[in-house]
């Protein structure tokens, strides 16, 4: 499928030295900005306002034209290219959206791919793919105007319509940021799932560093003046934060931070005796003494489903029985980051909690001690949130 | 000729004899035997107005579209067209006699002239109100300059365009009526002047006649515009719905 839809591979982006400078400003809006953005991965461009993250972005599409410098796509510079013909090849996505309000929704997908000529069943098919792939019913928004559509609609309009004529690089100006936080958290995720189908060099503006920890492969801080001030993986950036600017500006809670970059899974959970009601006493101490948890078993039914521990006072019988088990709870998902399991931990006040597969069935415990432990992964060692999606 | 010989002449032709026309009350009779003598006047009217204002629109989107690429022209523009809105009516068609002559001709300069605020006014206006994100999404997905103008900015500003020209329309009817001035002919020959041999204005029949016809004309004339919003902007009613 990735195939059908992307015959245009991603593309290597890169800026040399590129400053940008407005005549009668006292300081440049970017200044000798050099990134790597490796082909198909999600640059993010973050910073307080007025660090010239839009500006940097704006250059890439020739809005915008360097004072000094040179941005490169796929090796061959971008001042070669006429703008208007180089900005088909680029997605383009803003904060506003900036759908045009009297065209219908396929209309606005097809502005691209009308531009360079394509036959009209080609459009056709190609604005039905988009908006499938942005999972909006074609048949039910095809022929309805923007103004007809919910916010977070629109926003899948405009990033289907980015992605019209399948550009090699998208452009992303904080295309989230007039969208709720409840939706916004979705859509991002439903984005990443989309990238990691897509794999698109991506430039992506926020000024949320949740935001660009959340999306980002690679994290580009800046500060004012237009100054980089750390370009880092973002486990990498909560980690070892560069400078003071970017240790404030990534926040006192960025070890809190990387924890919604590691899964349940990721980690070496502690073995658990699995036991079963009528097991004799002698097996279950046996189990027990296997384990690494002294002096508790944990009752399962016949399909491993998590039923409640059992402690000293319930051992003490000849065989197994369910009668006055502690209840399980808190149970933590395999596939859970660890900010979420480790927030479900201290909401029961609890040490430990069974972690269970797809199915329900225990796979081991999850202790506050390993996810202590997790935080001391070195940072290469940590993937990026569209990563763990795609995985 | 008084306005009492006129009456007595249009008398000798009543032929109902009532005294309608005598006591110059409102006759059935004498608008159904003397219509004829509107049509041709009527026709002038439209040409007058409708030509007027297609000039005036033609030379108000020229100066629009200029001043959207160059702000500057906007200034000046507005104190000309201003001015020359400002200027009384009957004394703009008699100022202009001795430049251009008497006609259609003056009667159509003055006409444009007076069309040329309004409209440009709702074109600049309409032009200024398209969304900016609109257009700047435009141009990063690599629209040109010329077809953000046709394929966005000018169907986003066809409202105020279309309420610009209402309004031109409509005005330039009405002031059409002062053409006959300059010798330009129209209803306003019926209405105003005692030589159209229909009683003019002191002949209340003939009033109601001639400027119910100015009246139907105009509202005639808006209909058709109102027709080309609602037909050419099909969003807006489909997000009001």
């Amino acid at each position: 499928m990735p195939e059908a839809r992307t015959p245009h591979p991603a593309v290597d982006l890169d800026f040399r030295a590129v400053t940008k400078q407005y005549p009668g400003a006292d300081q440049p809006a970017v200044e000798e900005l050099t990134l790597h953005v490796p082909a198909g991965e999600i640059c993010v461009l973050v910073g307080p306002s007025g660090c010239g993250k839009t500006t940097a972005m704006r250059m890439v599409n020739r809005l915008i034209e360097p004072t000094s410098g040179d941005i490169l796509l796929g090796g061959s510079s971008v001042k070669d290219r006429k703008p208007a013909e180089l900005r088909r090849e680029i997605g383009y996505a803003i904060q506003q959206i900036g759908l045009f309000p009297h065209k219908t929704i396929a209309e606005n997908v097809a502005t691209v791919p009308q531009l360079l000529g394509w036959p009209k069943d080609r459009v056709r098919a190609r604005v039905d793919e988009l908006l499938e792939l942005v999972s909006l019913p074609p048949a039910e928004v095809r022929d309805r105007y923007p103004g007809q559509l919910s916010g977070g609609q629109r926003q899948r309009v405009g990033v289907a319509r980015a992605l019209a004529a399948d550009p090699p690089v998208l452009l992303m100006d904080e295309p989230l940021g007039a969208i709720y936080a409840i939706n916004r958290e979705r859509l991002q995720n439903e984005f990443l799932r989309l990238q990691a189908e897509l794999r698109k060099t991506i430039v992506f503006v926020t000024h949320d560093i949740d935001e660009a920890i959340k999306m980002g492969d690679r994290v580009a801080v800046m500060k004012r003046g237009g100054k980089l001030a750390q370009y880092a993986s973002p486990a990498e950036l909560l980690m070892s934060p560069a400078d003071e600017f970017v240790e404030q500006f990534v926040g006192a809670d960025r070890a809190l931070k990387r924890l919604a970059l590691q899964r349940v899974r990721d980690l070496d959970l502690w073995r658990v005796a699995l036991v079963r009601e009528g097991d004799p006493m002698a097996e279950v101490r046996a189990k027990i003494a296997d384990s690494d948890i002294e002096n508790l078993a944990l009752l399962v039914d016949d399909q491993n489903r998590p039923l409640g521990w059992l402690g000293e006072r319930e051992l003490a019988a000849e065989r197994v029985s369910g009668v006055g088990c502690s209840p399980p709870e808190p149970t933590v998902d395999t596939n859970d980051v660890l900010r979420d399991a480790l927030g479900r931990l201290l909401s029961e006040e609890s040490l430990y909690g069974p972690v269970i597969d797809g199915r329900g069935a225990v796979v081991g415990v999850l202790s506050m001690d390993a996810i202590a432990h997790a935080l001391q992964t070195p940072a290469e060692d940590v993937p990026s949130s569209a990563d763990l999606l795609a995985g | 000729m008084t306005g009492a010989d006129v009456l007595a002449a249009i008398e000798i032709r009543d032929r109902t004899g009532t005294g309608c026309v005598a006591e110059n009350g409102f006759c059935p009779d004498w608008i159904a035997d003397n219509i004829d003598k509107y049509w041709s006047p009527l026709l002038e009217h439209v040409f007058l107005s409708v030509t007027s204002v297609a000039i005036g629109f033609a030379i108000a989107f020229t100066l629009a579209l200029l001043a959207h690429r160059f702000r500057w022209i906007t200034g000046p523009t507005i104190a000309v067209t201003g001015a020359l809105y400002t200027v009384p009516s009957v004394a703009a068609f008699l100022l202009l006699l001795p430049i251009t002559g008497r006609g259609n001709g003056t009667a159509i300069v003055a006409l444009v002239a007076y069309t040329l605020l309004i409209l440009f006014r709702n074109i600049t206006t309409g032009l200024r109100n398209v969304p900016e994100e609109a257009v700047s999404a435009a141009r990063g997905m690599g629209l040109t300059d010329g077809q953000i103008l046709r394929q966005i900015e000018l169907p986003l500003a066809m409202p105020e365009i279309l309420a610009g020209l209402r309004i031109a329309f409509t005005t330039t009817v009405g002031l059409a009526t002062l053409a006959f001035f300059a010798g330009g002919g129209g209803l306003g020959e019926q209405l105003y002047s005692e030589r159209a041999g229909t009683g003019g204005l002191n002949f209340k029949s003939n009033v109601v006649v001639a400027g119910g016809l100015t009246v139907l004309l105009a509202s005639f004339g808006d209909l058709i515009f109102l027709t080309i919003q609602r037909l050419a902007t099909p969003w807006r009613r489909a997000v009001a719905s």
